[in-house]
């Protein structure tokens, strides 16, 4: 089934103020942050209440849409003209993006209220507030925007957020580079996403997906297929994916409930997003751009997952994860029509259990004093009981435990993508074991054996505002993949938006995939039983063998980036700017000194003789202008 | 010719209330007085702009009288809608720059009450050139505006001011003299006796002759706009004048020389024009990628600034040149943008030099700690630099980009790498002036102040509001351009694919 037509918004209904939904946050913002210290007191309950606004405006939508006729499930609601001849601001109000906004705003509340406790003693915490609420608003106009222009306000505007958010404690050197590397590197994304709308342009002479999904077809192959993997670098650069990911491990630099909320539940999803939204027409079934993203995903998932392996810094391993869990929902998005309902289904399952870990994390830190080396944890299990149960649940959805909610949103995308391509289904497959392995390494580092930790600190478990948001982000991870899953519910649901594959998959708990991939997560789990659980876990890091340290430093990515543009880069800057002053300038004053006879006569031009080399500069013209004035008269 | 002879006055009351202020013996009269008359010009400029109608004659508020009759110069002044918001666009600069520069000419060689009327003087003469429709008058304004500027940076700068005055003015001039020649052949080759731009347009037929006029014309405006490789000075220029002349430097003056190669190298010389865009596009590409490499490379805050922009003038350049509504209309949309937001910036860093007294990046470092309201004013300035979508300065490179590609695919894809650039040079800038610990010697510094907020707040509105709503510029500014691209004689490309319904 082919995705429905976007209609034009008529009737009134939630679905006509679905604008509030970016407004409040966006205003959220404003007011934080031109209200400055005034604003201090009540900053955050403002910040809580718009997030909770926004969630309630998806909320009404959803409900309006749902009562539609699924044909009808489609609607652009045009907001005002913003380039002329170019683009709108415009909504497009449809299964697909009702889903994120459901998501975003949700999460983005729990999260919101867990900083209020998280954030208590920042100084700052007003604004981590303000820039809280600026990140919902863009997120959501990014999932919103009926056309690649809005789209791409939205998606810096994110990048904006996160810039800001990661930078937060920006008196530390650490962090404040951070920020400026993630920037830089997703806007090495954002010029493929540039270019892609270029193209469209120049090719549809439009950019509103309404006008440019029907018509895609009629372009030729390659220029699809150019649109399609430039969109993909874009893709790449939001969503931490091979080549582009290097910047997300470095994120971690930001407060906690900003790496659960931007760099884990939501904003390194924009990319999946991009690739299902655009699927129709620039990833089809069968083609190159579709190819690559499956290659791309299938790389990144591995390489997340060896990178989570190594890392004892909980964030980081964390962080590692996410690139990982990403890959998988790439690979699916890359199939078609086929595996967008699974990609998406296990972006919402991954945004509550990531978001359950990484708040997990934060309590745990939040406890210790903010260390995040797991090799200074150890037996926090009976310290801090709620936070171990919502971790634990946590940790047992992502690695796909039976009936919770990992198990059926990855258990489908392997499914669907062996029926597509074996090779890289079972690649899957295997990145689901090393998954049970380093999952289940930092809940035994974490929470069992010995205590590791010195006497400074007082482990305690946090205050009710943080361990609520755990509890409920928990129970989501335990009944939401079934959900989704069971009965195609979500596949259905967002037909009308991302299309359907002709025949609607079953599910199929004792396929030969299912069972090894079962036994697989088992063996890597087990394997970090004996590994952590079982013998001491030294305070210190081993110095580790050659294939330990290569997934330590992230596999290597940093020193190729280096290698590869930063050093060059550096050159030929100290290059361009020898060459200017030395170059073009001196070629120029050595011809002013020419002219000028001598350069000792240049110093006294510059000492005060300009006004009569000017003259003489105007007689010059005057003879000229006079010369030729009697040529062209004769 | 309309009731009110609107631009006359503007010009009027300016070099009136340049004479007054100057006559003025207390320095602060002198600066409310500037202030003052710079605002009554705002509020003029702004009257002005709403009864302008986008949509009627492509010249309004159009007045001519003979000046030189045997030769056939007029004092003739029209706009159309690039010219009026490229007034407009001044006309709130200068009262901003005067706040900005309460206390900046205090250490000058001349009196302060000098150069606030200097500033007045200035704003006369950049609504002149903007308004001139005869092209000798054009000329003399073109010209003339050198005088103040050479003035406010050779009296008014920092240490090295008399070799970036003498520098500036040696290229000005040497263009200048280029552009006189090719203004008294265009008058003669074209045998209309007349001046007036309306009736030179069509009038060079023989394309040799348009390509050495064109040349003449070019060369002048590549100077001042300035294109690489003829850019030198700006950086010197720019780094020595007092923030608030550089502002106006970059922001407006610089402006004539790109608004002078859509007007005129275009309309008036279009063969020419379309025999040397393959060189022009070519030049804007590198200047865009060279300015913004080099400026990575600056450890001087305002020399920074000074190669962002050129790296900027290559990407409105490379817009007039590709001769597509979208890209030209963007590049008319980025010279009025460019002016507010590297005004800003370099109205912010004009603050933090005056604090610390230094212009280098090695001597900050954690500024954001002790100033978050300067860093935060920094960062937006900062960010309107690098195109970030959401502020104004996104759509007009956006449009750009987005219309080149139309025609020059290449060029706009090389071109696009600038966003990358401009990431690096605009937060590593950032990074080492504002985040990290608090250096000792920036420990005590002050936040802004409220005269220095007044500076600041309209400017980033501006910006702000620009960057969501371009539309009410882009109505007044499309039909000029289209216009002129019908005087050039090009037509856009049609999509590939055609999908709108009922083309």
């Amino acid at each position: 089934m082919e995705p429905a037509e976007i209609l034009s918004h008529t009737g009134g209904g939630a679905i006509s103020l679905a604008w509030l939904m970016i407004v409040l946050p966006l205003a959220g913002a404003a007011i934080l942050l031109i209200g400055g210290r005034a604003t201090n007191k009540w900053g955050h309950l403002l910040g809580v209440l718009m997030s909770v606004g926004a969630f309630v405006v998806a909320a009404l939508v959803f409900l309006q849409l749902i009562g539609l006729d699924p044909a009808q499930r489609r609607q652009s609601v045009n907001l005002y003209e913003f380039i002329p001849g170019v683009a709108n601001i415009g909504l497009l109000i449809d299964p697909l993006s009702i889903s994120f906004c459901l998501l975003i705003t949700f999460v983005g509340s729990l999260i919101h209220i867990y900083s209020i406790g998280y954030m208590s003693h920042d100084p700052d915490r007003r604004r981590f507030f303000a820039y809280l609420n600026l990140f919902v608003a863009a997120m959501l106009l990014l999932v919103l925007a009926d056309n690649y222009v809005a789209l791409f306000i939205g998606w810096e505007g994110v990048g904006l957020a996160s810039y800001l958010l990661i930078g937060f404690w920006q008196y530390k050197p650490s962090a404040a580079v951070a920020a400026k590397k993630a920037f830089v590197v997703n806007r090495v994304g954002d010029f493929g996403l540039l270019i892609a709308m270029f193209i469209i342009f120049a090719q549809f002479g439009t950019l509103q997906y309404a006008e440019v999904f029907p018509a895609a077809s009629q372009a030729s192959q390659g220029v699809l297929t150019a649109i399609g993997l430039l969109l993909l670098l874009g893709a790449c650069g939001k969503s931490a994916q091979l080549p582009l990911q290097s910047w997300l491990l470095d994120a971690m630099e930001g407060p906690t409930p900003v790496s659960a909320l931007i760099h884990a539940a939501t904003m390194v999803t924009a990319g999946v997003y991009l690739v299902v939204r655009s699927g129709a027409a620039f990833f089809p079934e069968g083609s190159t751009a579709g190819l690559v993203v499956t290659i791309v995903g299938v790389a990144t998932l591995l390489a997340g997952a060896i990178i989570g392996t190594a890392k004892d810094d909980i964030k980081k391993g964390l962080a590692g994860s996410t690139m990982s869990q990403i890959g998988y929902m790439m690979l699916a998005a890359g199939i078609g029509p086929a595996g967008y309902a699974f990609a998406i289904a296990h972006l919402i399952t991954h945004g509550f259990f990531k978001a359950d870990l990484f708040l997990g994390a934060g309590s745990v830190m939040h406890a210790m004093n903010d260390e995040v080396d797991m090799r200074r944890y150890g037996g926090l299990r009976k310290l801090l009981p709620i936070t171990f149960v919502t971790f634990f649940i946590g940790y047992l959805a992502i690695i796909g435990f039976p009936l919770l909610s990992g198990y059926f949103t990855k258990d489908g995308i392997i499914e669907s993508v062996m029926h597509h391509n074996a090779i890289l289904g079972w690649l899957a497959v295997l990145g689901a074991g090393i998954t049970g392995f380093y999952m289940t390494r930092m809940v035994v580092m974490t929470f069992f054996g010995p205590k590791r930790w010195d006497e400074k600190a007082h482990p305690h478990e946090s205050p009710a505002v943080m361990t609520w948001p755990l509890i409920i982000l928990s129970i989501f991870s335990v009944g939401l993949g079934a959900y989704l899953i069971l009965s195609n519910r979500l596949l259905v649901f967002l037909g009308p938006a991302v299309g359907q594959p002709a025949e609607l998959p079953g599910f199929h708990p004792f396929s030969v995939p299912g069972l090894t991939t079962l036994a697989l997560v088992a063996v890597g789990a087990g394997i970090a039983i004996a590994k952590y659980g079982r013998s001491e876990v030294p305070v210190v890091q081993p110095r580790g063998s050659f294939l330990t340290v290569f997934a330590r430093r992230d596999l290597y990515g940093d020193a190729l980036n280096e290698a590869l543009f930063m050093r060059p880069g550096q050159w030929l800057t100290r290059l361009a700017v020898f060459f200017d002053n030395r170059g073009i300038d001196g070629v120029v004053n050595g011809l002013a000194a020419g002219v000028g006879g001598s350069s000792g006569r240049l110093r006294k031009i510059q000492t005060g003789y300009v006004r009569s080399y000017a003259l003489s500069i105007f007689v010059g013209a005057a003879v000229l202008a006079g010369a030729w004035f009697v040529v062209g008269t004769l | 010719m309309t009731a009110i002879p609107w631009l006359s006055i503007l010009m009027g009351v300016s070099v009136l209330g340049a004479l007054g202020v100057s006559f003025l013996k207390n320095d602060k009269l002198a600066k409310q007085a500037t202030l003052g008359v710079s605002l009554l010009v705002l509020v003029l400029a702004v009257v002005m702009t709403v009864g302008f109608s986008p949509n009627g004659d492509r010249f309004q508020y159009a007045e001519t009288y003979d000046w030189i009759p045997a030769f056939g110069v007029h004092y003739a002044v029209a706009v159309d809608g690039v010219a009026l918001v490229l007034i407009l666009l001044s006309a709130i600069l200068v009262p901003i720059v005067v706040l900005a520069s309460w206390h900046d000419a205090e250490q000058g060689k001349r009196s302060v009450r000098t150069y606030f009327a200097l500033l007045l003087v200035l704003e006369a003469m950049m609504i002149g050139v903007f308004a001139a429709t005869d092209v000798f008058l054009f000329y003399v304004f073109f010209e003339a505006m050198l005088i103040p500027m050479y003035f406010m940076i050779g009296s008014y700068g920092g240490a090295q001011r008399s070799y970036a005055a003498v520098k500036f003015l040696l290229y000005s001039l040497f263009g200048g003299l280029l552009m006189l020649v090719a203004v008294i052949a265009l008058y003669n080759v074209a045998g209309k006796n007349s001046f007036l731009f309306p009736e030179l347009i069509g009038a060079v037929t023989d394309p040799t002759t348009q390509k050495w006029l064109f040349l003449g014309f070019f060369i002048a405006f590549a100077i001042k706009a300035p294109l690489w490789p003829v850019h030198t000075w700006l950086p010197d220029a720019a780094a020595q004048a007092p923030a608030g002349a550089a502002v106006l430097l970059v922001g407006v003056l610089d402006k004539v020389g790109t608004y002078g190669m859509l007007r005129f190298c275009l309309e008036l010389f279009p063969d020419a024009a379309k025999w040397a865009t393959p060189v022009v596009i070519a030049l804007s590409v590198i200047g865009i990628v060279y300015g913004a490499i080099v400026a990575i490379g600056q450890t001087d805050i305002k020399r920074l600034v000074a190669y962002t922009s050129i790296s900027h003038f290559g990407f409105i350049t490379m817009g007039v040149f590709a001769m597509t509504t979208t890209a030209a209309s963007g590049a008319t949309l980025y010279m009025v943008n460019h002016g507010f937001s590297t005004g800003v910036l370099f109205l912010v860093a004009g603050f933090l030099i005056y604090r610390r007294g230094s212009q280098y990046i090695a001597d900050y470092g954690g500024v954001q700690k002790v100033a978050p309201l300067l860093a935060g004013a920094f960062l937006i300035a900062g960010l309107s630099g690098l195109s970030l979508p959401g502020l104004s300065t996104f759509v007009s490179e956006f449009m750009v980009l987005l219309g080149t590609y139309e025609r020059y695919a290449v060029p706009a894809i090389i071109g696009t790498t600038g966003v990358i650039l401009a990431a690096i040079y605009i937060l590593w800038m950032y990074q080492r002036t504002m985040n990290g610990p608090t250096a000792e010697s920036v420990a005590e510094m002050k936040d802004l102040n409220g005269r220095e907020r007044w500076v600041v707040a309209p400017l980033i509105a501006l910006i702000v509001v620009l960057g969501f709503f371009p539309k009410p510029l882009l109505d007044v500014i499309n039909p000029a351009v289209k216009e002129s691209l019908v005087n050039v004689k090009v037509t856009d490309p049609a999509p590939v694919v055609a999908v709108k319904e009922g083309q």
